[in-house]
């Protein structure tokens, strides 16, 4: 069995507004092992980036435990010590504002290396060029800004930027969802390369599951600050069982029909993901399931092991027959 | 075969910068008939919303400007018509939805004005405010929003994205266009709601015998929407195919690399994209515009552009592997 690398435990993270405290992330439990990608999934709103910003500090948990090698960092960034920050790092979705305009490639790479002293300065610029090397970009890209690149070369350069202080974790943020699928293909198969080299753990936030399936070691679906279903990569494809994951995969637009045959049967979509600030109670994805039964509606299902390492949050899977209870009162029974 | 009911014949479109001059479009074909479902895939900055721009000759001139090309519209030419004649075209004979429903409504005015100036403006009658306001609610309701009066007085801040790309499509069809310009729909938003969206849309255009220009750069929502479709690539089309035609047998070079670096639910990994990036306009690469990124070039590739020929039954495509039939 592999080292776990982070564990984070009842995550919570709150927003206060002025129309009311925003639940982002609403209790999230997962752990991620040694060089392994775990894809954490949702729309827009599941609270997936607010939990990824969360374990790197950008954010202070509201409650709950991160775990990273068994230390514990909840706390902000500030308040971390500098050598867990080298070890931690980020590459964010748009790298058209991830990079700073007024500064060189060059300086935006040796930042990293200035902040954690690592090397003089000669070794430094040596280390830029090497890492403009790393990620195929010619050296005298240093000289030149963000602005002169194109989208694709700007990620790389993001991507360079995050392994500058050789780190163990590196938190991907739709690292290529503002790409075109050619340039992603090209990003996606260096990232997976570098974490065979250097033994890197991801944490991939995206929302494209056709991506996952391809990347991730395993993947968690989030649907309004929680995590419905958590599977191995292959049994969360092959059997899906949260009806939100089921409705997800049946709505990807497809290319051939190995795929579709691959999909769910059609698993009609309705609604929209509700507002974080007036969390539905019950399970939170009833307003929306196509199986909702009586008990959806009061209790809050919790995550079940229905097979090794895949679980779910669905009262249909709940023991003590929960969900028969529930399913008392609808028309809508699970077949 | 009938002619078609829009037709785009060699277009060509230059803007000029302070660099020099972009030479985006590269001739451009299409041809669009009554009641077809036509897909138009690229990537990013290929030309994709500038051909459309010019149908509906919103291109922005200067810096834009159509140098060669034609665009008929049931055989009249748009680019020599009027602007009133255009201003007529517009709405009633060819209507657009954008891609960012946010920017396409103003923040400022409530749906119900928006809705009810383009209603009352576009429709082919003389209608009165009353019957404005009805067919706005009886529109609002075709495109499955609930309470449609209450949505009226709505600004578009108090509407979520999905909501607000129904009003966009709900806008679009209000004036019964006979061709509709769909520029990334679904884009910016969530895949279920991607999936309601293309739903409707579909069941509408197919009620009302619309026909659709659906512009995207996903070859799966291509796949779920479109009877045929158009590959675009630097400023020209390089293939063109009834849809299982070119999902089942994919010719030109560009679309085969496009296909395979498409993540599949299959798995397997994913395939190594296309090197290189698109070209600088200013300089566009000799001969085929794909050329220096094309894995099977031979000699000649850089000397002339191909043109776009048939190589089996409606199937066309421009790249000097292929010879016409």
């Amino acid at each position: 069995m592999a080292q776990e690398i982070l564990r984070v435990e009842e995550l919570k993270k709150y927003f206060l507004t002025s129309r009311g405290t925003v639940r982002a992330v609403d209790g999230v439990s997962f752990a991620l092992e040694e060089k392994e990608t775990l894809g954490l999934v949702g729309e827009s709103g599941s609270g997936k980036s607010t939990t990824a910003y969360t374990v790197v500090g950008i954010y202070a948990p509201t409650a709950g435990r991160i775990l990273f090698q068994g230390q514990d960092i909840s706390r902000p960034v500030n308040k971390r010590p500098k050598a867990l920050k080298r070890s931690i790092q980020i590459v964010f979705q748009d790298p058209g504002t991830s990079l700073n305009p007024r500064r060189t490639i060059g300086q935006i790479l040796e930042l990293p290396l200035k902040v954690h002293q690592i090397g003089t300065r000669r070794d430094r610029k040596h280390r830029v060029t090497e890492l403009l090397q790393l990620v195929e970009l010619p050296a005298d890209y240093q000289h030149k800004a963000p602005h002169m690149l194109g989208g694709g070369e700007r990620q790389m350069v993001a991507i360079a930027r995050a392994l500058a202080t050789e780190p163990q974790l590196v938190i991907l943020d739709e690292p290529t969802s503002a790409l075109d699928v050619s340039i992603q293909a090209k990003i996606i198969n260096m990232l997976l390369k570098f974490q065979q080299e250097m033994g890197l753990s991801y944490l991939f936030i995206t929302h494209d599951l056709s991506l996952m399936r391809n990347v991730a070691t395993r993947v968690a679906i989030m649907y309004l600050g929680k995590i419905c279903e958590l599977a191995p990569t292959k049994q969360f494809f092959h059997n899906p069982l949260h009806p939100y994951t089921q409705m997800l995969l049946s709505s990807i637009p497809v290319v051939s029909e190995d795929e579709e045959d691959l999909k769910p049967e059609k698993v009609v979509s309705r609604g929209e993901i509700p507002s974080p600030v007036n969390v539905p109670p019950g399970c939170r994805f009833h307003t929306r399931c196509l199986e909702v039964g009586a008990g959806c509606r009061e209790r809050e299902p919790e995550m079940v092991e229905v097979e090794p390492g895949h679980f779910v949050s669905c009262l249909k899977f709940s023991p003590a027959g929960a969900f028969q209870a529930a399913s008392a009162g609808s028309e809508e029974v699970d077949t | 075969m009938t002619s078609p009911l829009l037709h785009i014949q060699g277009l060509h479109v230059e803007f000029k910068v302070y660099e020099g001059l972009l030479r985006v479009l590269n001739g451009v074909q299409m041809a669009v008939h009554q009641g077809e479902r036509v897909g138009l895939v690229g990537e990013a900055g290929c030309g994709k919303t500038t051909t459309m721009k010019c149908v509906l000759r919103i291109l922005p001139s200067p810096p834009g400007r159509i140098t060669v090309g034609r665009i008929t519209f049931h055989g009249q030419d748009i680019l020599k018509m009027s602007t009133q004649h255009v201003q007529r075209v517009r709405g009633r004979g060819i209507a657009m939805i954008f891609q960012d429903p946010t920017a396409a409504l103003n923040p400022v005015f409530t749906i119900g004005d928006q809705l009810m100036t383009v209603i009352k403006y576009g429709s082919r009658e003389n209608l009165g405010r009353k019957e404005v306001r009805a067919r706005a609610i009886a529109v609002l309701q075709e495109v499955q929003l609930p309470d449609p009066e209450r949505i009226l007085t709505n600004y578009p801040v108090q509407l979520s994205g999905g909501m607000r790309q129904r009003v966009c499509i709900a806008m679009a069809l209000s004036t019964e266009p006979e061709v509709l310009i769909a520029d990334e729909p679904t884009t910016s938003l969530d895949v279920t709601i991607q999936d309601q969206i293309l739903r409707l849309l579909g069941e509408l255009v197919e009620k009302r015998q619309t026909a659709v220009i659906f512009i995207t750069h996903s070859l799966g929502v291509v796949r779920e929407m479109a009877d045929r479709v158009y590959v675009m690539y630097a400023g020209s089309i390089v293939e063109s195919a009834p849809k299982e035609e070119l999902f089942g047998n994919p010719l030109h070079p560009y679309t085969q690399g496009l296909m395979r670096a498409v993540p599949k639910l299959t798995g397997g990994g994913i395939a190594e994209g296309i090197p290189g990036r698109i070209p600088d306009y200013l300089n566009p690469p000799p001969g085929c515009r794909f050329q220096p990124r094309c894995p099977q070039a031979i000699e000649g590739c850089e000397l002339s552009s191909p043109p776009l020929v048939q190589v089996r039954p409606g199937h066309e495509v421009a790249c000097f592997l292929f010879r016409e039939s």
